[in-house]
């Protein structure tokens, strides 16, 4: 194991549409700038690149990184920031302690699951999750595929899918129309977005869509065969070969929340700025609220120049990020969890996948600590990402404070970081 | 057509597109990634490396995260521990 030491002006945590944004602000400014990626690849979740599919923006992006001089460290999962000056990672190469003056956390989001009895089926998958194998290469064509849960993504998906030859039987969004109607209006003036609307429309041309509709179990035997969804007070079984579901998006702070930054209702706090309660630390994308794309782009870019001291050119973005802060506002009214999805869980349901603790193991409990000591619930190596978000729809537990390692991580890494943490890094 | 490279999968040739995941390759092969503490087979969740429901010893490596790690040629998936 080799622990290697590199200094950075400006290190950048994640490689999706904020990050990059950030790096490349940066970098323009002539600034020395790391890239930070838990991915084999640049582009995050949305800008997932495989060998189908690579998508322009990612291209542009990409270019101006390398012409930027950009040192890009793929592969790296930053588990621990043990000195403000320092953050680690970890690769299959070894462990890195990159220096900083400034950094930028861009560490996205990822799907909110939430429980139904025999979720845990193989092929029972998040929506962007089918979405990502079929990126890789995955023959989804002749497949049969419920896309159920909430929120824009599932549209996304189930077009990507349909047209890479899936059989999509049904998109179930546990909103109401009424909520939906409301949101569509939200749009007027953003018209990106509305052709956005207008073409997964035409795409999904002749595709059952249902709203006041969520799964409430899944069935088969090893693997999924079939998905229960609601219909009003009843139920109606439909055959498939995946359930790709998810319950809009979580925003990934537990790397923020260990560095000391402040949260509200969830979300990263940051200024005008991107400035997050930390000095020299900035946020940018969706831990600071979940908005899409074209908001974490511009939030990415205010971050980068403003982390470079150009507050001038930042604030020039400040317009357009307030428009696009609206969009986000709508889009978490129009597909917030309705109540009944609360009791969709029997007993038996498993909630924490990790550990197969139980509903029924669960319920006495009044708070996320007390079910971790007692149950196990959020011990397993997800560390609650997944069992955390769906406890707090469930029950109302709040998530406690975060301790380092943020991801499980070699023993060795461990070690070599204690023994280093007072040491100053190479240079 | 992509070009199609072999994999190990617990022993058996798995012919699999060149580019796919590890673990969409072991879903394409219809084996689960693990097997959970109370014995449920599982099969990747999140596929972006937060839920590790689809750890799997991949070159004598234990517990990786297989949606995270494309296939190559004459790689080892075993799904024993």
């Amino acid at each position: 194991m080799i622990s290697v030491g590199k200094q950075f002006d400006v290190v950048v945590v994640g490689g999706g549409p904020a990050g990059l944004a950030a790096a490349v602000c940066a970098s323009e400014q002539g600034a020395r700038v790391a890239l930070v990626d838990d991915n084999p690849k640049l582009g995050g979740q949305i800008w997932r690149t495989g060998l189908v599919d690579a998508g322009k923006e990612l291209a542009d992006w990409s270019r101006r990184l390398i012409s930027g001089g950009v040192e890009i460290l793929s592969g790296a999962r930053v588990f621990d920031g043990p000195r403000p000056d320092i953050v680690r990672a970890e690769t299959d190469q070894g462990l890195l302690a990159i220096g900083y003056r400034k950094l930028v956390l861009a560490t996205g989001a990822r799907e909110r699951f939430l429980p139904f009895p025999r979720w845990t089926l193989p092929n029972v998958m998040g929506a962007g999750a089918l979405q990502a194998f079929v990126k890789s290469g995955f023959p989804i064509a002749g497949k049969r595929v419920v896309v159920a849960g909430t929120g824009p993504l599932l549209l996304a998906v189930a077009a990507y899918l349909r047209g890479k030859g899936a059989e999509i039987a049904m998109i179930c969004e546990q909103a109401s129309r009424a909520s939906l109607a409301t949101f569509s209006l939200s749009l007027l003036g953003h018209r990106q977005k509305i052709a956005q609307g207008l073409s997964l429309r035409k795409e999904l041309a002749g595709v059952p869509f249902r709203t006041s509709c969520w799964p409430i179990a899944a069935a088969g035997n090893g693997v999924l065969k079939a998905v229960l969804i609601s219909k009003g007070a009843n139920f109606q079984k439909i055959d498939c070969d995946f359930l790709a579901c998810g319950f809009h998006l979580v925003p990934n702070t537990e790397l923020p929340a260990l560095l000391g930054c402040r949260l509200r209702d969830g979300f990263v706090e940051v200024d005008r700025l991107q400035q997050t309660s930390m000095p020299g630390v900035y946020c940018a994308g969706e831990p600071t609220g979940i908005g899409g794309v074209e908001l974490s782009v511009v939030e990415g870019q205010v971050a980068g120049l403003a982390a470079v001291g150009r507050e001038d050119a930042a604030e020039r973005l400040f317009g357009e990020g307030r428009k696009l802060r609206k969009f986000a506002h709508a889009l978490e009214r129009a597909f917030a969890l309705r109540p009944e999805l609360k009791s969709t869980c029997l007993p038996e349901t498993i909630v924490c996948r990790c550990e197969d603790v139980t509903y029924a193991r669960l319920k006495p409990y009044s708070s996320w600590r007390a079910a971790k000591l007692q149950s196990r619930c959020g011990m397993g190596p997800c560390q609650g990402r997944v069992c955390g978000p769906a406890t707090e729809f469930l029950f109302g537990w709040a998530q406690d404070s975060v301790r380092p390692p943020v991801f499980p991580t070699r023993i060795e890494s461990l070690v070599v970081s204690a023994s280093e943490a007072e040491q100053p890094i190479v240079h | 057509m992509p070009e199609q490279i072999t994999v190990a999968i617990n022993g058996s040739s798995v012919v699999v597109p060149a580019g796919v995941t590890v673990a969409a390759a072991m879903a394409l092969a219809g084996v689960p990634c693990r097997t959970s503490a109370t014995g449920e087979p599982r099969g990747a969740l999140c596929a972006m490396g937060i839920c590790f429901e689809c750890r799997a010893r991949i070159d004598g490596v234990p517990h990786r995260r297989s949606c995270q790690i494309r296939c190559s040629a004459g790689m080892q998936v075993s799904t024993d521990d």
